[in-house]
C-alpha cells in the first residue's frame, strides 16, 4: 500500500513539473525512458548514476534512523574524496593499483565518518544541533576541495587545478570499456544488504532504531543513546565518504572543483522517498539514477536539465509526505519490543 | 565611514532573515526552509524588477513570494502534521530546482550577466537598511508586551496549554510563519535588488543556514540575531577587502569559508546551555 502510494506519488510529482514547466508530457516521457534504459548505454548510465546515490542515500538512512538530522552528505563526500585523493598522491607509484584502490576506499570511509563524527559531537556534546552544523560544514567542504586541488594536491604539470589523474589500474574494475558502469554498483548493492542487516539483524542496528525511534524507552533501557548518536553519524558519514571514494576511482579518476555533482544532497530526498529503509533507497536510488540518466536526453526541450530534476525530487517528496499518514503510532509499538 | 555602510548593507540579508526566524521558531517552528525562501525572493524580485523597472515592485514580489513559501510549508507542517526538517529541505529543494530551471529558461544556459536596477540610496542608506532595526525592536516588543506575542511565545513552549485555554495554536503558529516568510522573501529581495542588482544560480550561499545558525547564538532574540547578522556583514565585508588587497597569506578559499566556519564557531560558543523554545521542530498532534 504504502510502496503503490510512494509509485504514485512519484508518477504524478514526474507529469506535474513537466506540465508546469510547458514540457510535452508524452515526448518528455519518452525521452527520459530512452536516456535511461534505451540500450546498453542507458541502462549503464541509469546504473552509474544510481550508485552514488545509493551509497549516500544508505548513508542518510542510517543517521535519521537515529534521529540525527544530517544533512552534510554533500560536505562528507567531498571530503571522502579529498581523504582519497590525499593518500592516492602520497602512495601512487609505490603501490600497486589493485592495493591503491582499496586504501583509497578505506580512506574516503575514515575522512567521511571524522566529518559527520564532528558535527554527531558538536551536537551531543556542545549542543549545537546536527542539522544546522552539517550544512555549514558543506561550505567549509567545498571550499576546503577548492583549496586542495588548487593547492596542495594540485598536479604539477600545469594543467587544470585538479589533482593528478589516477592510473587505469587503480581505478575501479570496469565490466565493458565502452560503458560507465563500474565495480562501484556491487559495492553499493553490498552496502544496502549489509545495512539491511545490521539494521534489522544486530544489536546495534536494534538500538541505533530504538534511540531514534524514543529516546524515552532507550533512556529507560539503559542505551547510551550519545554514543549511539555519534556511531551513526560516523556510520552515516563513511558512507557517503565512500560514495565520494567510488566517484573517485570509478568515475572521474581525478579531483577539480567540478567534482561534486549533488550526490550527497540528493541523498536525502532518495532516502525519505525509500521510507528511510534501505532497500526502500535501493528503488528510490535507481529511480532517480534514471531520471538522471534520461535528463541528457531532455535537453531538447529544456534547458534546465539538473535543475529540473531536483524540482523534481522535491515535489516527489512533498508528494509523499503529503500522502502520508498523519499519525505515528508506530513509535510505541517499537519501543515496547 | 563608507566602510560602516558597507558592513551594514551586508548584513541586511543574514539580519533580516534571523529576525524571521526568530519569530517563526518562537511559535515552535522551525524552518529549515529559510534557505530556499529567500532565493526565491532573490529571483523573483530580480524577474521582477528587471522587467518593470521598478525595485520597489521587486521588492514587493519577493515578500511575496517569500509569503507564499511560507504558507505551502505550513500546510505540511501544521495541516499535515509532516516533519519540519523534511518538509523545510523539500522547499529548498524546490526553490534551488524552480528557480534554477526559470533562470535558465529566461537568460540562457550560462545566465548572462543581468543589471537589475536596485533601491534608491540616500547617502549609501536605502530605506530596507534604515527599516531593518526597527523591524528587530518592533518584533522584540510585540513578542515580549503584546497578548500575541505571550501566545505565540506560548505556542512554542507549551502548546497543549494553549489550546487548552481556546487558542488555535496552529492559527499562532501560521502566523508566525507567515512573518518569518515575508521577512525572509525581503532578505532575498534584498540580495538581489538591494545589493547586487542581478540574479545568479543559488546565490545566496547558504545565508539562510548561517541565519538558522544566528538565532541560536541570539538566544532567539530578535535584537540579538539581528546584532549578529552585523558580525556576519562584518565577515563578508572583510572578505571584500581582504581579497581586492591580493589576500596576502591566506588562501582566498579560508575567506570565503570564513563565515560558515564563524556561524559554527558562534554556534560552537553560545549554543551550550541555551535552551530554545521547548516544544521546538515538534509536530501538533491534536487528535493523536
Amino acid at each position: 500500500m504504502r510502496l503503490l502510494a510512494t509509485v504514485a506519488a512519484l508518477g504524478l510529482a514526474l507529469v506535474l513539473t513537466l506540465l508546469v514547466f510547458g514540457l510535452p508530457v508524452a515526448d518528455s516521457l519518452r525521452l527520459l525512458g530512452e536516456g535511461a534504459f534505451g540500450d546498453k548505454f542507458g541502462i549503464s548510465r541509469t546504473l552509474a548514476k544510481a550508485t552514488p546515490l545509493l551509497l549516500t542515500g544508505l548513508g542518510m538512512v542510517i543517521a535519521w534512523r537515529a534521529g540525527m538530522y544530517n544533512i552534510g552528505g554533500e560536505g562528507q563526500l567531498i571530503v571522502g574524496a579529498i581523504g582519497g585523493a590525499a593518500v592516492a598522491a602520497a602512495l601512487m607509484g609505490k603501490v600497486v593499483g589493485p592495493v591503491l584502490n582499496p586504501l583509497i576506499l578505506a580512506a574516503a570511509m575514515a575522512a567521511g565518518a571524522m566529518w559527520s563524527g564532528f558535527a554527531g559531537w558538536l551536537q551531543v556534546a556542545r549542543g549545537v544541533p546536527a542539522v544546522i552544523s552539517t550544512i555549514l560544514l558543506n561550505f567549509v567542504a567545498i571550499q576546503l576541495l577548492a583549496w586542495t586541488v588548487q593547492g596542495p594536491l594540485r598536479r604539477s604539470d600545469g594543467g587544470l587545478p585538479q589533482t593528478v589523474p589516477l592510473p587505469a589500474d587503480t581505478m575501479l574494475l570496469k565490466f565493458d570499456r565502452q560503458l560507465d558502469l563500474h565495480f562501484g554498483l556491487v559495492i553499493a548493492v553490498v552496502a544496502v544488504l549489509l545495512v539491511t542487516a545490521f539494521l534489522y539483524g544486530t544489536r546495534s542496528g536494534f538500538r541505533l532504531r530504538l534511540v531514534g525511534a524514543s529516546p524515552t524507552a532507550a533512556r529507560a533501557n539503559r542505551i547510551p543513546s550519545e554514543r549511539v548518536a555519534i556511531g551513526s553519524m560516523m556510520l552515516s558519514g563513511a558512507l557517503c565518504g565512500l560514495a565520494g571514494g567510488v566517484e573517485y576511482t570509478g568515475i572521474t579518476g581525478t579531483l577539480g572543483t567540478g567534482f561534486p555533482q549533488g550526490w550527497g544532497f540528493l541523498a536525502i530526498p532518495v532516502a525519505l522517498l525509500g521510507g528511510l529503509h534501505p532497500l526502500g533507497v535501493l528503488l528510490s536510488g535507481l529511480y532517480f539514477g534514471a531520471l538522471f540518466a534520461g535528463s541528457e536526453n531532455l535537453a531538447r526541450f529544456s534547458t534546465g536539465g539538473t535543475t529540473l530534476i531536483y524540482v523534481i525530487q522535491a515535489a516527489a517528496v512533498l508528494a509523499v509526505v503529503a500522502l502520508a499518514p498523519r499519525a505515528k503510532p508506530a513509535k510505541i509499538k517499537e519501543a515496547a519490543a | 565611514m563608507n566602510d560602516v555602510i558597507q558592513i551594514w548593507q551586508f548584513a541586511i540579508p543574514i539580519a533580516l532573515a534571523a529576525v524571521g526566524e526568530v519569530v517563526s521558531q518562537r511559535s515552535g517552528v522551525l524552518n529549515i526552509g529559510l534557505e530556499g525562501t529567500m532565493l526565491g525572493g532573490a529571483f523573483v524580485a530580480a524577474y521582477v524588477g528587471l522587467t518593470t523597472g521598478q525595485p520597489w515592485l521587486g521588492l514587493t514580489a519577493g515578500i511575496v513570494v517569500g509569503l507564499l513559501a511560507s504558507l505551502l510549508q505550513a500546510w505540511f507542517v501544521l495541516v499535515r502534521a509532516a516533519d519540519q526538517v523534511v518538509a523545510g529541505t523539500a522547499i529548498n529543494l524546490l526553490a534551488l530546482g524552480v528557480t534554477g530551471t526559470l533562470f535558465r529558461k529566461a537568460f540562457g544556459e550560462s545566465g548572462q550577466l543581468l543589471s537589475v536596477p536596485t533601491l534608491p540610496k540616500f547617502d549609501g542608506l536605502d530605506a530596507v537598511m534604515l527599516a531593518t532595526p526597527i523591524i528587530a525592536v518592533l518584533a522584540a516588543a510585540s513578542l515580549r508586551r503584546t497578548g500575541w506575542g505571550l501566545l505565540t511565545r506560548a505556542s512554542g513552549e507549551y502548546p497543549t496549554a494553549v489550546e487548552a485555554e481556546g487558542f488555535s495554536v496552529r492559527r499562532l503558529r501560521l502566523g508566525a510563519m507567515a512573518i518569518g516568510g515575508a521577512l525572509a522573501g525581503a532578505a532575498g529581495a534584498y540580495l538581489s535588488v538591494g545589493i547586487v542588482g542581478s540574479f545568479a544560480e543559488n546565490m545566496t550561499q547558504g545565508r539562510g543556514f548561517v541565519a538558522i545558525a544566528l538565532v541560536t547564538f541570539g538566544r532567539w532574540h530578535p535584537i540579538a540575531a539581528v546584532g549578529a547578522g552585523f558580525l556576519m556583514g562584518g565577515l563578508e565585508w572583510l572578505q571584500f577587502k581582504l581579497q581586492a588587497q591580493g589576500g596576502g597569506q591566506i588562501p582566498f578559499q579560508l575567506l570565503l569559508a570564513l563565515p560558515y566556519l564563524a556561524a559554527l564557531a558562534v554556534l560552537v560558543v553560545g549554543a551550550k546551555g541555551t535552551r530554545g523554545p521547548a516544544a521546538l521542530g515538534q509536530p501538533l498532534q491534536r487528535d493523536a
